[in-house]
Order: C-alpha cells, then sequence, then structure tokens
C-alpha cells in the first residue's frame, strides 16, 4: 500500500516536472516571493497599489503568455521590473496560473 | 463591622486602582504586516508592550501621532483608518475610508488627519479626535508622498499627473488647493524638511527631483539633481524608495538614486550635489541618525539582507550589518542611541546600540516592517 502510494507521488511528481511545474519546496517560495515582493507595489492581497490590481477578477481576460511575458521582462515606461534573473519561464507561467486563480490564504 | 467595612474598601480601591501613569516618550509600534496587527513597544526597557489585532490589510502600512502622543493613526492598504491608544492598547477608533490607500499625515495643529488614496484617488481629511470626516479633495491620480507643512497645510504629489498639491487645511471643512503642474514624470514620494520650509518629489519617470519653497509656492517647483543617472540606463527597481524628513542631515541630504546602487548627497544650501556615494544595491530607505553623523540606508530585493551606515564627515560607507532576511525598516530613538530595525523574513525587530553597533535585543515578530516612535508627533512633515 505504502509502495503505491509512494509511486502515485512519484508519478504526480513526475507529471508536475514534464509540464514545467516547479517543485513543492520552489513553489512555497514563489508565493512568498509573490505576496511579500511584488505584493510591496500590487498589495499583499493583490488588490492593487502603485501597481495594479492583480486579483482573479482583474485577470479574467488577460492572456497568460502576455502576463509572463510581463513578469520575466517588466513594463517600460513603468515601474514594473524585469523578474528574469529571478524566475524561469515555467516558474513564472505557474505564477500566472496562481494569480488567474486567487492566491492561496 | 466597621473595621471589616474599611478593609472592605481597601480592598475594592487597590482593585480599582489605576494602573500606574506612565508618559509616551518611550513608547511606539511596529507593524505586523501579514497579521493585520500592531505591536506596541517600549524602548527603555526595549521590550513590546501589548498586541493590537484587527487592523486590516497592512501591507504598506504607516502611522502618524497625536500631538500629546498617546494615539497612532494606523494608514492601512484597504483604506482603513485606525487611531490606537498606546496606553490602553486598543483601538480607539477605525473607519474603512476609501479602497486603497497609501498613507497620510496630521496637521500642524493636531486637529485634522489627511489620508492620502490611490482608489479612489484623492486625499480625504478627518477630525482627528472623532475620525469624523472632514472634506474630500480628489486628485483623479494616485496620491503619494504626504507630508504636513506649518500652516496646516497638507503637501502631496500626483503620480500619473505630475504635480504637486498643496491643501491648506486651516479651515478643514472647505480646503483652499493650491497645484503646481509639470514637476516631473511619476513622483513616487515626496516629504517636508524638517524645518518646514521645502517639499522635495523623488521622481520615478526621470533621475532628478522636484522641489518646491514653501515659503514661496507661487514659484513653481524647481528640478535638482537634474539627470544624475548621466544618461545610463537605470537598473531595475524592485521596491520603491520612501522619502521622508529623516534624510535630512544637517546641511546634507540622503537620497536613494532610482535605479543606480548609489546614495546621491544633495547640500540643502547651494542645492547642488554634494557627493555620490557606492552602496550595496538599490537604496529604498536612507535614515540619518539623530545628531546627523550617519545615515543608516537598507536594500530592495534581492539584496535586502543588509544595512549600511554612511559617515557622514567621510561621505562613505563604514559598516555593514546583517540583521536578517529581508530589512523593511528602520527607525531611531529620538536621540539616536539606539536604532529599532525590522527584518520581515526572519520575523524579528532588531535594536542596535548605534554607538557599538551591538545588538541589545531581538524580538520576535510576524513579518514586521514600519517601525514608527512617538518621537514623531513632534516633528513637522511626519
Amino acid at each position: 500500500m505504502v509502495k503505491i502510494l509512494l509511486g502515485l507521488a512519484l508519478a504526480a511528481a513526475c507529471a508536475a516536472a514534464a509540464a514545467g511545474e516547479p517543485a513543492l519546496a520552489r513553489r512555497a517560495e514563489l508565493l512568498h516571493l509573490v505576496k511579500q515582493d511584488c505584493g510591496s507595489c500590487h498589495g499583499l492581497t493583490m488588490k492593487g497599489g502603485l501597481g495594479p490590481s492583480l486579483e482573479p477578477a482583474t485577470l479574467a481576460q488577460k492572456d497568460e503568455e502576455q502576463m509572463q511575458f510581463v513578469i520575466l521582462h517588466g513594463r517600460r515606461g513603468t515601474a514594473m521590473p524585469p523578474w528574469s534573473t529571478f524566475l524561469s519561464e515555467a516558474e513564472a507561467l505557474w505564477i500566472v496560473g496562481q494569480l488567474k486563480k486567487g492566491l492561496p490564504q | 463591622m466597621r473595621r471589616l467595612a474599611i478593609a472592605a474598601l481597601a480592598l475594592l480601591q487597590a482593585a480599582c486602582a489605576a494602573p500606574e501613569p506612565r508618559g509616551t516618550g518611550d513608547l511606539g509600534l511596529v507593524v505586523e504586516r501579514a497579521a493585520g496587527r500592531v505591536m506596541l513597544i517600549e524602548t527603555s526597557g526595549r521590550t513590546a508592550r501589548a498586541r493590537v489585532e484587527g487592523l486590516g490589510d497592512l501591507s504598506h502600512a504607516a502611522a502618524v501621532f497625536s500631538r500629546d502622543g498617546r494615539y497612532a493613526y494606523v494608514f492601512g492598504r484597504d483604506g482603513g483608518l485606525t487611531k490606537v491608544d498606546l496606553l490602553l492598547a486598543k483601538i480607539d477608533k477605525r473607519v474603512i475610508q476609501a479602497g486603497n490607500s497609501i498613507g497620510g499625515a496630521i496637521s500642524q495643529d493636531g486637529r485634522v488627519v489627511a489620508v492620502a488614496n490611490y482608489q479612489p484617488g484623492g486625499v480625504r481629511l478627518f477630525d482627528a479626535a472623532t475620525l469624523e470626516p472632514l472634506a474630500e479633495v480628489p486628485t483623479g491620480s494616485k496620491v503619494v508622498g504626504i507630508a504636513d507643512a506649518p500652516g496646516n497645510r497638507f503637501v502631496f504629489s500626483l503620480f500619473e499627473k505630475g504635480e504637486i498639491w498643496i491643501v491648506d487645511a486651516s479651515d478643514p471643512r472647505q480646503p483652499a488647493v493650491q497645484k503646481i503642474a509639470d514637476i516631473g514624470r511619476q513622483p513616487y514620494d515626496g516629504f517636508v524638511t524638517p524645518n518646514g520650509r521645502y517639499y522635495l518629489a523623488g521622481l520615478f519617470g526621470e533621475d532628478g527631483l522636484a522641489l518646491v519653497d514653501l515659503w514661496n509656492p507661487t514659484a513653481g517647483a524647481r528640478r535638482v539633481l537634474d539627470g544624475y543617472g548621466r544618461g545610463q540606463e537605470p537598473l531595475p527597481v524592485y521596491k520603491m524608495p520612501h522619502l521622508r524628513g529623516w534624510a535630512v542631515a544637517g546641511r546634507y541630504i540622503f537620497l536613494p538614486a532610482i535605479g543606480r546602487h548609489e546614495v546621491l548627497v544633495l547640500d540643502s544650501v547651494t542645492w547642488t550635489e554634494a557627493a555620490r556615494i557606492a552602496v550595496h544595491g538599490q537604496p529604498v530607505f536612507a535614515v540619518a541618525q539623530p545628531g546627523a553623523r550617519r545615515v543608516w540606508v537598507n536594500f530592495a530585493f534581492p539584496d535586502n539582507g543588509v544595512v549600511q551606515v554612511i559617515d557622514v564627515a567621510a561621505m562613505k560607507v563604514v559598516k555593514e550589518l546583517k540583521p536578517g532576511r529581508a530589512v523593511l525598516h528602520m527607525e531611531f530613538t529620538p536621540r539616536g542611541e539606539q536604532a529599532w530595525v525590522s527584518s520581515r523574513d526572519d520575523g524579528a525587530v532588531v535594536v542596535y546600540d548605534t554607538a557599538s553597533f551591538a545588538e541589545r535585543a531581538r524580538l520576535p515578530a510576524e513579518s514586521p516592517s514600519g517601525i514608527f516612535l512617538t518621537s514623531r508627533a513632534a516633528m513637522t512633515g511626519f
């Protein structure tokens, strides 16, 4: 039984890795980064500040790849900096998904 | 029987005795940003006295103090304005006054609290005693860098519009507004010098600052430190710097450069660059220690585990401290013998002896950010 569970977990982990999803420990780091560091402009709850709101309702119509691009490369003429030094493409896309469905509390 | 009654009365008196009266000169608060809570501190014994809960969303919270130093007005991100009683350690009053707020100020006479809002953009005035709304000044733009100035005025900048407005709240139900246009692109913060005479706004959209002489505001804004980037491409800024009167050390004003790992030194007599000091990262706060001999600097992500100390006479970094991960704020005791430093990711507020740089205390706190001491009550521009 334990072996089966372990196998299942392993399979799930492998599936996640194949899809480019960050590992579990890294996800916690990323969520911390989003809440605390993105949060200094967008608000801890993503309701916006100097930067715009990143709540699910605001983002519903936004293109995922476009959002990923903005995270990685910033927006010229605004205060949004590029995060590509700290995030991979897959991590940026995962963050987009988290923002779109709402960050876990 | 009579004796018994006297004894009972004495007992009752003891039970009902008021706590020992105390002053508030050594009190203050630390924002626990993720918990919607403030930790009340005292700097004589360097301890936490109490916690006050229920202040809402405190990401980017700031506080000002009543002129008697008893109450803190805490401005929360969710538009909450909370009046906290530091002595009774409880919320005295609380209102939700807007959708998204950034900070505030208290008038010279202590009667009016002004709150700067992002959403909807504008400034709202409240009665400091009751938090009753008095007036609203819509701006159609995000308000940043609000500070009080002599004459019961409030001065602030408009991020999108690139303007500085001066609101005279002498009659707080009918404030008079004076507008200064074309001050530069994207002012991100601003402050009034401790002598109450000048308002300086830092610009994000270009490399320079806007200066207004509050003795002669009709002259408009003039540019200082213009083109300090010398045409070089700015580095990414992962946290917006903060400006306040603490930037002033005697004749010199210490300012974070935008997109440069430098602190700029502005001479407040000639309004020209006196020096620029290479530092560890993008500076966020450059805070002069009372006495003006040293300036402590913290930094934006990813360099935010370090505090550097600049010697004003030498105009260079003389000390580097590592209080913990994600240092968000620093506050000095009024005479400068202690520095209180918050480390968000280590969950600690660290107290330094500023003479020896020895760590004197380390108080646990949940994601601590801003540290605010009651000495601000007596300072113009705070």
